[in-house]
């Protein structure tokens, strides 16, 4: 049994060489060389394009990524939550419909999503118009970066929603009844049975938002004007503009690495948790 | 060894996969064509593709830098380009074009002589001119009440959040050395420094870099000015937005060739060249330079637009006097000099 189920991974590992760790290496190798990219003799060992990264210049536009990922994650995970709690709780019949509300946007393109939202924020946009329709001051936030973080929540909030909400249906009920019926208020019930059951959701749910939030450069070319460049955008630039690609990937080594770093923190939090923080039965 | 087997029948598997695919196609030729987004009239493909039975596929660039990253990166079948005059000097030296058999084009009779054997290629060997034009500003009446005349309202407070800049290396850079006084072929580091300084000092009037989004957002009154090309004012004024308004400035601006040309990776050179062929027939050129707004070289069409609609003669967008053409400046290739504008670049974005 064993042994059949091995034979049949192997188109995928071929498959996962040629297309992931071959690709991989090959960043590897432009991130560590310098020369023209078309001639390989001219290629050398250079750490060139990893001094470049640290230049001042550079590192603000890392902060600048992880910051508004993180903003955007934050407020994922806020109205995510108890958005996954209610969708959980409702009646089936509504379940469904509330699950469609969030399944239903993103079976439509998400550069469409994009630009929709450039003209809802736009100066003469939907929201400006009711505003002064209403006599009230107008706002002006495209472009800038509270539209990027607008625009990152609103593509990426279901998939904080979903994987909660799969943690949430799946807990036992008869948990909760227990923690009640040996008196524990609906709060507390909350905060000692149902929060610590769910944080393998969470974890993936802050997972699956902030990487793609910290790596975007569609959201912020889109919504930030170009002005306000994130580390997708520089990667990009090097790619489609300057024609860099040893400095491009020297970047993308960094950002991949600085995720890779992230996600260890997280997990070691969420085994942390397993160990002490979920309840021991 | 029975694992080894497996392993060798998997990539098997794939590389055959890899091969085979490609190969379910029509026997019908197809025609990649790589072009500006909004810059040809696709019922011309339609008709060229009624014509000749040659199938027509397009993709887009939205810069000249965007385009030629693409096609240095490899892997790219295109069968004809639209690059602009500088970039085709680049692309020259690179050895990345065919050469085009003019004797296969017998409407290139119909170009106006201005537009051949221009500096970029100088016995009109690899590229055929397709739509020409200037750069300068666009402005709102309805937002702008003074006159504009000089590329000072770029950097004038009172427009602040309302201003549109290109989000294209050569022409942002360009209108600050111009601003300066300078060409928009200069090298020296020290003017670019100056450049740069100026375009840093302008950011936080800036609303955003943009190119395909600014036509929209210029109608929409998103933005009151905006630095673009003459074809989109003339692509707006088609549309009837009369309170968009287009002026070359005063300290002169850059004047431009887009033209057709054949990279190197095609393989139908003799389809790319009846399409180029195709584009100059008078009546298709016609056409397209109504949908697209942008200015003909050819010179029958130049003109019967002109005297359909006479007010055109005297629009900078349309028809630049000799004066206006006098202060413009082509672009020309940077050759060593290009990672300089690219830092240069690089420093102003990431600010």
């Amino acid at each position: 049994m064993k042994n059949r189920a091995k034979f049949l991974a192997y188109p995928y590992l071929v498959w996962m060489a040629i297309f992931i760790v071959i690709p991989l290496f090959l960043v590897l190798f432009y991130s560590l060389t310098k020369g023209n990219i078309h001639d390989p003799s001219s290629l050398s060992f250079s750490l060139e394009s990893y001094a470049r990264v640290f230049e001042v210049n550079y590192l603000k536009v890392i902060w600048k990524s992880f910051k508004l990922a993180f903003i955007s994650t934050l407020f994922c995970f806020v109205l995510g939550y108890p958005v996954a709690l209610i969708i959980s709780t409702v009646k089936a019949k509504y379940k469904s419909i509330l699950l469609m509300f969030f399944l239903v946007p993103i079976w439509m393109n998400f550069l469409l999503r994009t630009y929709a939202w450039m003209s809802i924020l736009s100066p003469n946009g939907f929201i400006n118009r009711l505003l002064s329709f209403l006599g009230l001051p107008t706002l002006s936030i495209m472009p800038g970066q509270t539209a990027v973080v607008l625009g990152m929540i609103y593509n990426f909030l279901p998939f904080m929603v979903l994987p909660i909400y799969t943690v949430l249906s799946k807990i036992d009920r008869s948990v909760i009844e227990a923690a009640m019926d040996l008196g524990a208020n609906k709060i507390r019930t909350f905060f000692n049975v149902i929060f610590p059951l769910t944080v393998p959701g969470i974890i993936s749910g802050i997972t699956m938002v902030f990487m793609p939030a910290v790596s975007t450069f569609v959201i912020s070319r889109l919504l930030g004007g170009n002005k306000e460049l994130l580390i997708g955008n520089l990667i990009e630039q090097q790619f489609t503009v300057q024609r860099d690609w040893h400095f491009g990937s020297a970047l993308s080594i960094i950002l991949m690495i600085m995720i890779l770093i992230s996600m260890a923190v997280m997990s070691k939090f969420e085994s942390d948790n397993d160990n002490g923080g979920a309840p021991t039965w | 060894m029975k694992r080894i087997c497996i392993l060798l029948l998997s990539c098997l598997l794939i590389v055959t996969s890899l091969i085979v695919l490609p190969g379910c196609k029509q026997d019908r030729v197809v025609l990649n064509i790589y072009n500006w987004g909004e810059y040809i009239d696709p019922d011309l493909l339609v008709k060229f593709e009624k014509e000749t039975g040659i199938k027509v596929n397009q993709d887009f660039f939205e810069t000249n830098e965007h385009m030629l990253a693409k096609l240095e990166g490899g892997g790219s079948y295109y069968d004809l380009i639209f690059p602009s005059d500088y970039v085709i000097e680049e692309m020259i030296k690179k050895d990345m074009l065919h050469k085009i058999d003019l004797n296969n084009i017998p409407n290139f009779k119909y170009v106006g002589d201005r537009f051949k054997n221009l500096n970029y290629d100088p016995d009109n060997e690899y590229s055929v001119p397709y739509f020409w034009g200037t750069l300068g500003i666009l402005y709102n009446t309805e937002m702008v009440d003074e006159e504009v005349d000089s590329w000072d309202i770029l950097w004038d407070e009172k427009y602040a959040g309302q201003i549109l800049m290109l989000d294209s290396m050569r022409d942002t850079i360009g209108v600050a050395l111009k601003k300066l006084g300078y060409s928009v072929n200069t090298t020296d580091p020290d003017k670019l420094e100056e450049a740069k300084n100026l375009l840093i000092q302008q950011m936080p009037l800036v609303n955003g870099y943009y190119v395909d989004e600014t036509k929209d957002m210029m109608i929409n009154g998103d933005a009151a000015i905006a630095l673009n090309w003459s074809g989109t004012a003339m692509d707006i004024y088609w549309e009837g937005a009369d309170y968009i308004k287009f002026v070359v400035p005063k300290e002169g601006a850059n004047l431009w060739f887009d033209c057709m040309v054949i990279p190197k990776t095609s393989k139908n050179k003799a389809e790319a060249e009846m399409f180029i062929n195709f584009m100059l027939e008078p009546e298709n050129a016609y056409q397209n330079s109504l949908y697209v707004g942008y200015v003909s070289p050819v010179t029958e069409v130049f003109e019967r637009i002109m005297q359909e609609n006479p007010e055109v003669a005297d629009m900078d967008a349309y028809n630049p006097s000799e004066e206006v053409l006098d202060i413009c400046e082509v672009f020309i290739d940077l050759g060593d000099s290009r990672p300089l504008f690219n830092e240069v670049w690089t420093q102003i974005k990431v600010r």
